[in-house]
């Protein structure tokens, strides 16, 4: 990740609410437990030493169950809740360092907020509800209402203008949230379980529409979620939070396949890895290439693949499945002929940003690995049944 | 008088001494009324102004004039025929009976000490939801308020100011004015946290959050507070004839001390006609100008 900007970056982060959370604090850093601290002192720790960074363009999934700190922690980033210790930099400036109306020209133009119950303001029409950022900006009516319109329709909620929010269903109302937060431009956007209050369907509705979205807009997006699914589909990274602590930190399959602790295998043993993982995360790097421009140049390389055929690559990409039988054959018609399709046997490739789910038939009816290309249709890897069985299999922790 | 025991008998303060209390006080009292009344009469002299003007405008104009006033300003809030009728026929009914001027200056009364408590009770009830210490130092004098016996309050007001139309209209305010305060307050407190904080991450200044949330949301709550302010100032008006507030009050206080029982009906019904005008007007208009408000949480 060191090629991407940092964009927030959190540091030592502590928070512990009651009523005089600084007294606690060397407890805290000594190591007390959540509990200890609550029946002991009447105080609750809600984060302890969090440090994270996010990067500029990603969209970083925090996830963790009810309790454990999430809401909290995505609070801290524009400070709707202050914390008792620790720092907190966007874009290299300390947002702890901000005066009241400081901090209110930050929150108008860096970062806007999606809600659980989605926070709609009940006397305002869904226009108006959208354009609410901008007219806390101070920008004039009809240029915000023509923006929020634009905004509006991006979502597919044209027409609805000037409904109220308690006439729409949940999903629509959620649009609007995320209509709002988008018609500032703000560079970050916060999702606080966003989709959580959305039934299965619309959920993964929307979810397609984020992603979507964020294809055009490649905005930082914060996701918090208690819902690991949610979490793999949207994430480029994930946290995963408990008990006010951040126990792992890493891309999807990461995650999937390397679990750090315990409590974060219990975690993801009930995922569907199928539909969780990529073809690119379980490939193997091909062994199996062919790209030889003659039949007899084919066949030498051919003898030293582990296999009795290999995936024949030219400068057009892969082309095909070459069997060593076939090869033999025509190497005794005409040793110096160069390859030709009439050898390649045409055998159908998966592309690697699959979702494992959608390949899985292809291997079974297959008796060679699946090749794998990338975007540009070069040969990026091949598949084997064996792997995926593995990958399915149950988890086993990293050593 | 014989010795009785401090056990049977709760041990009193000396006589004399509570005689010298209630002198004290009195006198200091006295001297403050002589030496500042004339300031606070001039004080109070706008609204005075103001309210004799009110009731002028509404004893001069012809009736006619004032009766259409009234059914367009029921028709415009409730937009229901059933009540703009009922209303229309109730003033053609105490016109009728000979009570409109006495009418008239209870509505130009009721009105003003209504827009009075708005005026004052709102910005005290914002105070109090915006700071607990507030709350509870306002919480016991608006109790205070709403239990002392209306006489007890009339005293002083009256050495103050003497009897009319300001000592009325300050004991009807007194009297009406803690509902709004406290719905005001709890309308307020009542809001949406999300709503709120949504408003907070948008970068709302306390201001925006003021205008652009916590009172529309408060809104329907804050209806229901000047609703009750209305009933009680309406209530409080028989009192309020004892210190020379004219108005439907007078007849009602004639009624008493004469036992005249028909008089006393009549402007007593008088008085539920003005209170059903405004409690269902401004019900009516409340409830038509927030019907969006409602249930926002349903999927």
């Amino acid at each position: 990740m060191s090629d991407s900007q940092e964009l927030i970056k959190i540091q030592n982060l502590y928070k512990v609410f009651g009523r005089k959370p600084n007294a606690f604090m060397d407890k805290v850093r000594a190591g007390i437990s959540k509990d200890e601290l609550l029946t002991q002192h009447d105080h609750t720790l809600g984060l302890k030493d969090i440090n994270l960074t996010i990067n500029k363009g990603e969209i970083f999934v925090i996830m963790g169950l009810s309790g454990s700190g999430k809401s909290t922690l995505i609070r801290h980033f524009n400070r709707l809740i202050d914390p008792t210790e620790g720092q907190i930099l966007v874009d290299g400036e300390d947002v702890m360092s901000l005066g009241k109306k400081a901090l209110e020209q930050f929150r108008r133009h860096k970062m806007s907020m999606v809600f659980q119950r989605f926070g709609l303001m009940p006397h305002r029409t869904v226009i108006d509800n959208v354009a609410y950022g901008l007219s806390v900006q101070g920008v004039p009516r009809k240029e915000r209402r023509e923006k929020a319109a634009t905004w509006l329709e991006t979502v597919g909620l044209k027409g609805y203008e000037e409904q109220y929010p308690s006439q729409l269903s949940g999903g629509q109302q959620q649009r609007v949230g995320l209509a709002r937060a988008l018609c500032t431009d703000a560079e970050i956007l916060l999702m606080d379980e966003a989709f959580s209050a959305l039934d299965p369907l619309i959920r993964s509705e929307m979810q397609d529409q984020l992603i979507e979205l964020q294809a055009g807009l490649h905005k930082t997006i914060v996701f918090i979620t208690h819902d690991l699914d949610e979490a793999l589909r949207l994430g480029d990274r994930i946290a995963i939070l408990k008990d006010g602590e951040l126990v792992q930190v890493g891309k999807p399959e990461d995650i999937l396949l390397h679990p750090a602790t315990d409590y974060v295998e219990a975690f993801v043993k009930d995922v569907n890895r199928a539909r969780a993982l990529t073809v690119e995360t379980v490939m193997q790097p091909p062994l199996n290439r062919i790209t030889a421009e003659t039949i007899c140049g084919a066949l030498e390389q051919m003898k030293k693949l582990p296999e009795s055929y290999g995936y024949y690559v030219n400068e057009d990409g892969y082309q095909g499945v070459v069997l060593q039988e076939t090869l033999e054959q025509a190497y005794e018609e005409d040793a110096d002929a160069r390859m030709c399709i009439k050898v390649v046997e045409p055998l159908a490739a998966v592309s690697c940003d699959a979702v494992l789910e959608t390949v899985i038939p292809d291997t079974l009816e297959t008796d060679y690995h699946l090749p794998v290309v990338d975007e540009d249709g070069g040969l990026h890897g091949e598949l084997s049944r064996s792997a995926v069985v593995e990958v399915l299999g149950t988890p086993h922790r990293a050593a | 008088m014989a010795e009785k025991s401090w056990l049977q008998d709760f041990p009193q303060m000396d006589r004399g001494d509570l005689i010298g209390i209630r002198k004290t006080l009195d006198g200091a009292y006295r001297s403050f009324s002589r030496e500042f009344g004339d300031t606070i009469e001039a004080f109070f002299d706008p609204l005075l102004r103001f309210l004799v003007w009110f009731e002028q405008l509404l004893l001069q104009s012809p009736w006619w004039l004032v009766l259409g006033a009234i059914t367009a300003m029921v028709w415009l809030a409730s937009r229901s025929w059933k009540l703009t009728t009922g209303i229309t026929l109730a003033m053609v009914a105490i016109g009728y009976f000979g009570m409109w001027d006495n009418t008239m200056r209870t509505l130009s009364m009721i009105t003003v000490c209504t827009v009075m408590a708005i005026i004052l009770g709102i910005p005290i009830g914002i105070f109090m939801a915006r700071s607990d210490r507030v709350q509870s130092t306002v919480t016991p004098i608006l109790d205070v308020m709403q239990t002392m016996p209306a006489f007890v309050y009339l005293i002083p007001v009256v050495m103050l100011l003497g009897i009319g139309k300001v000592p009325g209209l300050i004991a009807v305010i007194i009297y009406a004015i803690p509902p709004v305060i406290r719905l005001t307050n709890l309308g307020i407190r009542l809001v949406d946290k999300e709503v709120l904080e949504a408003a907070s991450a948008y970068g709302a200044s306390s201001t925006q959050r003021l205008f652009g949330v916590q009172l529309p949301l408060a809104m329907p709550t804050i209806m229901a507070g000047i609703n009750q302010t209305i009933m009680m100032a309406l209530a409080m008006v028989v009192i309020a004839s004892m210190i020379g507030v004219k108005g439907l009050g007078q007849p009602v206080l004639k009624s008493i001390t004469n036992q005249y029982f028909t008089l006393g009906l009549l402007n007593g019904l008088a008085i539920v006609a003005l209170a059903i005008m405004f409690d269902r007007v401004s019900q009516a208009w409340a409830k038509r100008s927030q019907k969006h408000l409602g249930g926002t949480g349903h999927v």
